[in-house]
């Protein structure tokens, strides 16, 4: 009778306390950005370095320039093991701190925010993921996936192919495959490929993997019938090491193996030993610790006990990609507070941040990240950049980058965009903004 | 004292047969229903709307689905999830296709849609019982799902696979789409769940349901009183899967927005499934407190260490969340095997004898 008691009395407790709990706590004077991570589930060997990369550099704005020209930082993390629905429950827990952007890390989350953020004024920042027609600023005024998508790189991977195999005439009757995780963010890429393939005449297979991949004995089947000559894949957590393992299984030539750069980090690769060598990924910035940013964030932040993740985890390339992305949303922030002041800002006001990001090289040289990663500009009407992409390769043991930047097919995909901003767009009841009156 | 119906008598049949034959629980009910109408649309913010109580709310009408399957029909079904996407899925495709179509209209037609899949689904359980049917059933689930990942007609082929509920309307108020407020969508998912729950309980307690309850208890019993196993299972399949395809609509027009296939996948179904066992098998309130249960203790586990002023790494938090639920989960079924419903009985039990229990 007395357990039935305890009972009684934790139900209680719990349904009447649970959401109650919520209560904000006052954020004074800094500015707020929510991250939505996922350091559990199996999506984590993906979701812990780029959230360690991302927290750490928070932390060295605020360790060494005591934040942004003075306004300090605040964020807080909220786990969503990659599900849309514990997502949005973060979402809206964090809403009420009034942060200024968010960093959904998830495509199908980003899907799900990208029509709440008109109204509640916050930027979704979808860092080289999200919706591919939401680079279309003039119809997602609040979204923006900078310096690069998924159309672009799909793009760009395709004219490295064609480079290697000794120029794009060349692709005609050529095999490549594209293996996906069978969710928004792998089909994404889709369409861009199938376009290329028409254009330039090589046979596309489209190969899905379902969530969450550790099952994909059929997928390599296949592969093994058709015996492309390139394989192009865009995988996620627990499925990319799967693939790796496989396609090294199989005996597929590794150097004819291209991740997208969410399938291209020490996670995926070090489960296959040596079978991995050679295997390549996408990316937009470099992999390694040789930038004068890592020596700041060791030496501000983990000599300071301040580290999120261990040292010796650094510079790998979902580390650094949070680096770039806490880089590029400090930097809009310090470009909207060029407009409207050194103090705490809006998320319309970092909308405006957003749009006119102009990061060049001799800007990233100050922040120490010269060679580390593109110039970007972004605009009103592109809210992407269209930036270039690098190759790097597995060797064993770490990522070389093996490529110069490769330039996306930006005729190709920027109408692509448009076209597709416009459907999307007349879904969702929305009117075309006119750039030229922004300001 | 309070709750007694001494001097309550019953003078015609209508009276005896009423849902709630105590007064008490009469005006117990009224004031429920009336202030969950009122007090969260006056009161809750955004988060407990959105994130708390919609949810809640579609959890329930989907655990009231499954109650009449395998509560009340004793029909073991692991194909929640997927029935739940046939109706999130044709509701997209209704919407779309016939935008003029009222957005009550769309939800039931969904749930007629989903309640056709079921049927077929439902087949196998005239040959299969127990564990066995569980097994066939989970073969809808993941069939339903394939087919709506690999027909981009499902999604009008939208590159990414999502579906986006479009903005729709109920006499000049906006309910779904990206502008619905969310005391809007809370008063929709609140009137269909209501009236469901209304009619649920209606079903059980009349010749429906009686013949259900024949055939869960001992089937070939049932039959030789009459009871005909092929239409009452089938009708049990079908009254079922409308339920929660209904449910799978709102979870897409008034909860998330946008979906994708993995939004309905096998964790779904073992989520409603749980809230089903938890709150009480065979019982329409036990559906709506398992709900309670599992949308509602995650979030407190969730928001504790930090209303208490402790930051603890997300992670560990999450990993202590997972086991500190798992475990209630156990404790909870083992204090208590017929769920939460069962509790509210014990608990109006001794009310009537207090204050002076013998």
């Amino acid at each position: 009778m007395k357990l039935r008691n305890v009972m009684v009395a934790a139900l209680v407790l719990a349904l009447a306390a649970g959401p109650l709990a919520t209560a904000a706590f006052a954020q004074g004077g800094s500015i707020f950005v929510p991250l939505l991570v996922y350091r559990t589930g199996p999506y984590a060997p993906s979701g812990i370095p780029i959230a360690n990369g991302f927290v750490d550099y928070f932390t060295l704005i605020n360790e060494r320039d005591g934040g942004i020209n003075g306004v300090k930082l605040a964020w807080e993390e909220c786990e969503t093991q990659y599900d849309t629905k514990q997502g949005v429950e973060c979402y809206e827990r964090l809403k009420e701190k009034k942060p200024v952007l968010v960093n959904p890390y998830s495509t199908g989350i980003t899907y799900a925010l990208i029509d709440k953020a008109p109204g509640d004024k916050i930027v979704i920042f979808s860092m080289g993921y999200g919706m591919s027609a939401a680079s279309d600023g003039r119809w997602f005024p609040y979204v923006f996936s900078a310096p690069t998508n998924y159309w672009t790189q799909a793009s760009a991977v395709v004219r490295y192919i064609g480079a290697q195999e000794g120029g794009l005439e060349k692709l005609k009757g050529k095999k490549i495959a594209h293996i996906f995780h069978n969710s928004p963010y792998g089909k994404e890429a889709n369409p861009t490929l199938e376009e290329l393939s028409k254009k330039y005449g090589f046979e596309l297979t489209q190969l899905a993997v379902d969530h969450p991949g550790q099952e994909q004995k059929s997928t390599w089947l296949q592969v093994r019938r058709l015996n492309p000559d390139w394989i192009f894949m865009s995988g996620w957590g627990v499925m990319n090491q799967v693939a790796v393992k496989e396609a090294a299984a199989i005996g597929f030539k590794m150097d004819h193996f291209i991740g997208n750069w969410w399938s291209a980090s020490d996670a995926d690769v070090v489960a296959a030993g040596d079978g991995a060598k050679g295997y390549k990924g996408a990316t937009f910035h470099a992999p390694g610790t040789n930038f004068k940013v890592h020596a700041e964030i060791v030496k501000h932040v983990y000599d300071k006990n301040k580290g999120a993740g261990k040292k010796e985890e650094m510079g790998q390339p979902l580390y650094n990609r949070g680096i770039v992305n806490a880089m590029l949303a400090v930097e809009a922030i310090r470009t909207a507070m060029t407009k409207h002041g050194n103090k705490v800002l809006t998320g319309e006001q970092v909308r405006w941040g957003f749009e006119n990001l102009n990061l060049s090289d001799a800007a990233l040289d100050k922040l120490g990240m010269k060679g580390f990663t593109h110039a970007v500009k972004v605009t009103c009407e592109d809210h992407e950049g269209n930036g270039p992409v690098l190759i790097q390769q597995w060797d064993g043991k770490k990522w070389n980058v093996v490529s110069e930047w490769v330039q996306p097919m930006r005729d190709v995909v920027r109408p692509k965009i448009e076209a597709a901003a416009v459907e999307e767009g007349k879904k969702r009841n929305y009117t075309q903004r006119d750039c030229s009156k922004e300001k | 004292m309070i709750y007694r119906e001494a001097g309550q008598f019953k003078t015609t049949y209508a009276s005896d047969q009423a849902i709630f034959p105590i007064r008490q629980d009469r005006i117990i009910a009224a004031a429920a229903i009336l202030a969950a109408f009122v007090v969260p649309t006056a009161f809750a913010n955004d988060y407990w709307l959105q994130a708390v109580l919609i949810p809640l709310l579609i959890y329930a009408l989907a655990a009231l689905g499954l109650n009449l399957l395998t509560g009340y029909a004793g029909q073991l079904s692991l194909g929640t999830g997927g029935f739940m996407a046939v109706g999130a899925y044709s509701a997209f495709k209704l919407s779309t296709a016939f935008p003029w179509l009222s957005i009550v209209a769309v939800f039931l037609l969904s749930g007629v849609m989903a309640a056709l899949v079921g049927v077929v689904f439902g087949i196998p359980s005239l040959r299969i019982k127990g564990f066995y049917l569980a097994v066939a059933t989970l073969a809808a689930q993941f069939f339903l799902i394939w087919l709506f990942n690999k027909v981009a007609w499902f999604t009008n082929y939208a590159s990414s696979g999502t579906i986006t509920a479009p903005t729709r309307e109920v006499l000049g108020v906006t309910v779904s789409g990206p502008t619905a407020a969310p005391g809007t969508r809370y008063v929709v998912a609140l009137a269909f769940v209501a009236l469901f729950a209304l009619i649920a309980k209606n079903l059980v307690r009349g010749r429906v349901g009686r013949s259900w309850m024949a055939i869960r208890d001992r089937d070939i019993a049932a039959e030789i009183i009459g009871v005909r196993p092929l239409r009452t299972k089938l009708l049990a399949f079908a009254i079922s899967s409308f339920y929660c395809g209904v449910a799978g609509a709102e979870f897409v027009f008034l909860y998330l927005g946008s979906a994708e296939t993995l939004a309905f996948d096998i964790n779904l179904s073992f989520l409603v499934l749980f809230m089903v066992i938890i709150g009480g098998l065979g019982s329409v309130l036990g559906s709506f407190l398992g709900a309670a249960f599992i949308v509602l203790v995650p979030i407190f586990l969730t928001n504790m260490p930090h209303a208490v002023g402790l930051n603890l790494p997300v992670a560990i938090q999450k990993q202590i969340e997972l086991m500190v639920f798992g475990g209630l989960i156990i404790f909870f079924l083992i204090v208590e095997p017929h769920g939460l419903a069962r509790l509210w009985q014990i608990t109006k039990e001794k009310l009537r004898l207090w204050p002076f229990p013998h």
